[in-house]
């Protein structure tokens, strides 16, 4: 066990763990955001650069600080490390010019898409965006198209985070989309316009931080806010039938798996809980399911229950 | 005398690319005397010893590379030579091994037993492909030779060497990069830890090093480390090639005592002979397109008016304020008649098309900034685009995976802290800024 | 608006390689560890390249059947990197250099000029097919330029006139 101090507070943690996984178990304010790290996907992490962090002190042998700021999502902590994230103003403003990037070339076309009021990317950029642009350059854009009958890819929207391409190497056999061509000018394709057709691709909908790829059974149907989330279950051979229904009175307009507050899905019987198509997609009929009860949503975003209070008290802050 | 050559020294010799040439004329004994009288750790000792620094742009002590190379049982390492030249402004490598490529594979060999590899690739640029056929026809002769394969010179040390095109990427002159695009992917380059010592190519521990580091280990074996570190000034040892370019009355690649005066390098006869068509000099970017660029009165004399040295430190001298680095060795001259704004925005352009687009400061950033100077030097820019372009700048510098963000951010940076007049009269003279060029930037009144 | 890739254009008529394409492919196969053959993907391309002129999606999926690897593998690399031409292009493809060390001794004149005299712009290929311009970033050779690759050659020091004698050598077929 080694111990490291994140916003003066201090926490024992495993060999190897890395420096925003410890900030996750202490939890709460000193955990860095992340957009492209997702712990169930092995290989993602390190891109976004919206999780830089301070290393105050590298570790007790080593004391020195780390000149640059680290991707706390692939750093592994040391012994007697200290990490600035929330008290650092290095590291504020470093994230508010990584939100810039993120934002420069996003459409911000929020009130049309679906992902608004869940979008990890409208969180950040409420927290450390600033109130105007200075991108005044054309915006790269692209022409939403079909992946398969269920998957809509927004490309202009999309922020890179390859988590996509991660379900689709730790899920499926093989993989037909991937990041093409590169720099400004790379994005998420299959190349020839293929169907992303396998058990377990709506999963890529569930990873995508932004709106970029959305459930087309669900496009247009209702705002995320306006929906109940009930948890559910259903018997499937395919995976644990364990997800979460996103319920307008009795009728089901979408099905997820089930997410912690980091946006990632929640371990069923000590595995991720992807779900598979046949949940997602051909079982929106609520005798299917076995309804559990409300699902508690804790994320600090617009979907969150009986967070209205927070919310305002926060909104008034940032007003003031 | 700065005019010791240790790695281009045979290059006259007609003939010197075969075999029988280069072996004729002292080549190959580096190889006899490591794998005769030398343990792995003996040449390990005398690179160390040479104060020899990567001669690919980041100057970090080859030896010291070497010792982090882990050696865990029963794992393959791997000696992976970096010919990906790419930067601009620097085409040293390809002269050293289109003229010269037996000292390339003599290197190859000798390094190779240093660090224990059994298999070592060289990865050239596929822009290069001439070239990797010059290698491949040295590696052939080599093996006929009896210095590649399966117990080389009765020694027991088995090697294989072989030669792989890259397709077309600046960025796969990174390390990782590099490693990626070796194993067939893209050359998006990797999360740092781990780094390549410890797992590298296919995850095994990798030496990765540039070809003029690798071929300078010829003469350190054999002279020793000590001979070699005698050459050179400071910390600054050995030889260095220099390949310069630009508004130079004799472009090329030159092979100079490091510590040689810039003035000199610049004027002297034995090497660029000074500006083409008798112009003054207007700025120049010492060590390769990524490196701060210097205004004409800060070239041969730093900030606090010592003369100005090809060597790490004279050259840093004066830190990003007044000074630029050594770097790859490119060494660009630009003559008065030249824009600093459009070639700011030049290779902004470069950098905005080799980024991987991998993070996100990089990918947005180098894009941002190539825009904005592209209408800076179009005459479409405002005074707030320069401050703008400092702002993205800062937000990118040491906020990317690689350092392709610094390389891209470096440039802009210093071509505004010296240059910021010009790019002012670009927006105050539109119309004149796309008829004329603004000429030499004025000198800084000091008390 | 930039349409996704216009995958329409990107059928060739040449389906497989020669034989000694494909002996070369195998004999780089059993250079490399075992299980490591999608190293060979870039040399692959490359001699693909060479015999059908540019690499069309039919291309990427055969050499990716050869590799044992998935399609997208190829598209990915492919795409990653600016050698491969993923369009049909001329019979022969002028590079021509356009970074800093060019652009100061003068390679938008030359790149004006090369339109000029073959009647297209940068990306465009001539109407007979023998001709492709385009541009590319350093090539290595900023101490001879300006310059441009063709086929895997240099043409260095460029002036207007070398490349009216180089753009006749190309149609006279004198040069490869």
């Amino acid at each position: 066990m080694v111990k490291v101090t994140i916003d003066n507070i201090e926490v024992e943690v495993e060999q190897g763990t890395t420096i925003l996984n410890a900030a996750r178990q202490i939890g709460g304010e000193v955990v860095p955001p992340a957009m492209c790290y997702y712990s169930k996907l092995p290989g993602s992490g390190g891109k976004c650069r919206t999780c830089l962090v301070e290393v105050a002190a590298g570790s007790s042998a080593d004391p020195r600080p780390m000149p640059k700021l680290v991707a706390s999502c692939s750093t592994p902590v040391m012994d007697g490390m200290i990490v600035k994230n929330k008290t650092s103003d290095r590291v504020h403003e470093n994230r508010g010019g990584v939100v810039e990037f993120l934002l420069a070339n996003h459409p911000l076309d929020c009130p049309v898409c679906d992902q608004a009021g869940e979008c990890h990317l409208q969180d950040l950029g409420y927290e450390h965006g600033s109130q105007k642009s200075r991108y005044e350059e054309e915006k790269r854009t692209f022409e939403p198209i079909d992946i398969g009958d269920t998957i809509k890819l927004h490309m202009n929207r999309c922020i890179l985070c390859y988590r996509c391409v991660h379900v689709a190497d730790n899920l499926t056999e093989n993989r037909v989309h991937g990041v093409l061509n590169r720099g400004e000018q790379a994005e998420i394709s299959t190349y020839i316009e293929n169907a992303i057709d396998n058990d377990f691709s709506g999963n890529m909908i569930d990873v995508c931080p932004v709106g970029a790829l959305t459930d087309k059974t669900f496009r247009f149907k209702s705002r995320v806010w306006f929906l109940k989330p009930m948890e559910a279950e259903r018997s499937c051979n395919k995976c644990s039938g364990k997800a979460v229904l996103w319920m307008f009175g009795n009728e089901i307009y979408r099905v997820t798996a089930r997410k912690d507050k980091y946006g990632e899905v929640e371990d069923i019987d000590g595995k991720p809980g992807w779900i598979c198509n046949d949940c997602r997609f051909e079982n929106k009929e609520v005798s299917k399911w076995k309804i559990l009860g409300p699902r508690v949503i804790d994320r600090h975003s617009v979907i969150s229950q009986g967070k209205y209070e927070t919310k305002i008290e926060t909104s008034t802050k940032k007003i003031n | 005398m700065k005019g010791r050559k240790l790695l281009l020294d045979k290059i006259g010799i007609s003939g010197i690319e075969t075999f029988e040439i280069y072996k004729k004329n002292g080549g190959y004994r580096s190889v006899e005397k490591a794998l005769k009288s030398m343990s792995p750790e003996d040449v390990v000792e005398e690179v160390k010893k040479s104060g020899l620094r990567g001669r690919g742009g980041a100057g970090f002590p080859t030896g010291m590379k070497w010792s982090f190379l882990a050696k865990p049982e029963g794992v393959p390492r791997y000696l992976v030579c970096n010919a990906d030249e790419s930067e601009p402004g620097t085409f040293k490598d390809r002269y050293l091994m289109e003229h010269i490529p037996h000292l390339l594979i003599e290197g190859m060999i000798t390094s190779s037993y240093a660090l224990g590899s059994n298999l070592s690739f060289i990865y050239i640029r596929g822009e290069f492909m001439w070239i990797l056929h010059i290698l491949e026809k040295a590696i052939a002769e080599a093996y006929n030779n009896g210095y590649l394969g399966k117990n080389i010179l009765g020694s027991g040390y088995d090697l294989d060497l072989r030669v792989m095109p890259g397709g077309g990427a600046y960025i796969c002159g990174e390390e990782t990069a590099l490693l990626e695009s070796l194993e067939g992917k893209r050359g998006n380059p990797r999360m740092k830890p781990p780094f390549p010592a410890v797992k590298g190519l296919w995850g095994c521990p990798t030496v990765v090093n540039n070809v003029e580091s690798i071929a300078a280990v010829v003469p350190i074996v054999n002279d020793g480390g000590d001979a070699y570190a005698q050459i050179g000034i400071g910390k600054s040892t050995g030889t260095k090639l220099i390949s310069a370019c630009g508004n130079l009355a004799r472009p090329g690649v030159y092979e100079i005592e490091l510590g040689l005066s810039v003035e000199e390098f610049i004027y002297g006869d034995d090497w660029c002979r000074g500006i083409a068509n008798g112009k003054k000099i207007k700025a120049c970017v010492p060590g390769g397109s990524s490196v701060p660029i210097l205004p004409h009165y800060l070239i041969t004399k730093t900030a606090s008016g010592e003369n100005r040295l090809m060597s790490y430190e004279s050259l840093a001298d004066g830190g990003f304020l007044s000074g630029s680095m050594l770097g790859s060795g490119g060494f660009i001259a630009f003559d008065e008649d030249q824009c600093i704004v459009r070639n700011t925005w030049n290779f902004a352009r470069f950098y905005s098309h080799e980024s991987c687009g991998q993070c996100s400061p990089c990918r947005e950033g180098t894009g941002w900034m190539e825009k904005v100077l592209n209408r800076l030097e179009h005459g479409e820019g405002n005074l707030r685009d320069i401050e703008l372009l400092e702002e993205i700048n800062k937000k990118i510098e040491g906020n990317t995976i690689c350092p392709l963000g610094d390389a891209a951010a470096w440039p802009v940076a210093a071509a505004i802290r010296h240059f910021r007049d010009e790019f002012e009269w670009h927006v105050t003279n539109r119309e004149e800024s796309q008829t004329r060029n603004y000429g030499l930037c004025k000198e800084p009144v000091t008390a | 608006m930039k349409a996704h890739i216009d995958w329409s254009l990107r059928h060739s008529e040449k389906k497989e390689l020669s034989r000694a394409s494909l002996a070369k492919i195998d004999e780089l196969i059993t250079q490399v560890p075992e299980g490591k053959h999608k190293t060979v993907l870039m040399s692959a391309l490359h001699l693909a390249q060479i015999e059908f002129g540019w690499i069309s999606i039919e291309t990427m999926d055969y050499i990716a059947g050869l590799l044992k690897i998935q399609p997208i593998e190829v598209y990915e690399f492919a795409t990653f990197y600016t050698m491969f031409h993923l369009d049909p292009v001329g019979k022969y493809v002028f590079e021509v250099c356009r970074t800093g060390p060019c652009m100061l001794v003068g390679s938008d004149d030359i790149i004006s000029y090369i339109e000029e005299k073959l009647n297209i712009k940068v990306g465009e290929t001539t109407q007979d097919g023998m001709f492709t311009l385009k541009t590319a970033e350093c090539l290595g050779a900023c101490g001879y330029g300006p310059m441009l690759q063709c086929r895997h050659k240099n043409h260095e020091f460029l002036t207007k006139q070398k490349v009216d004698e180089l753009i006749e050598a190309y149609r006279s077929s004198k040069v490869e």
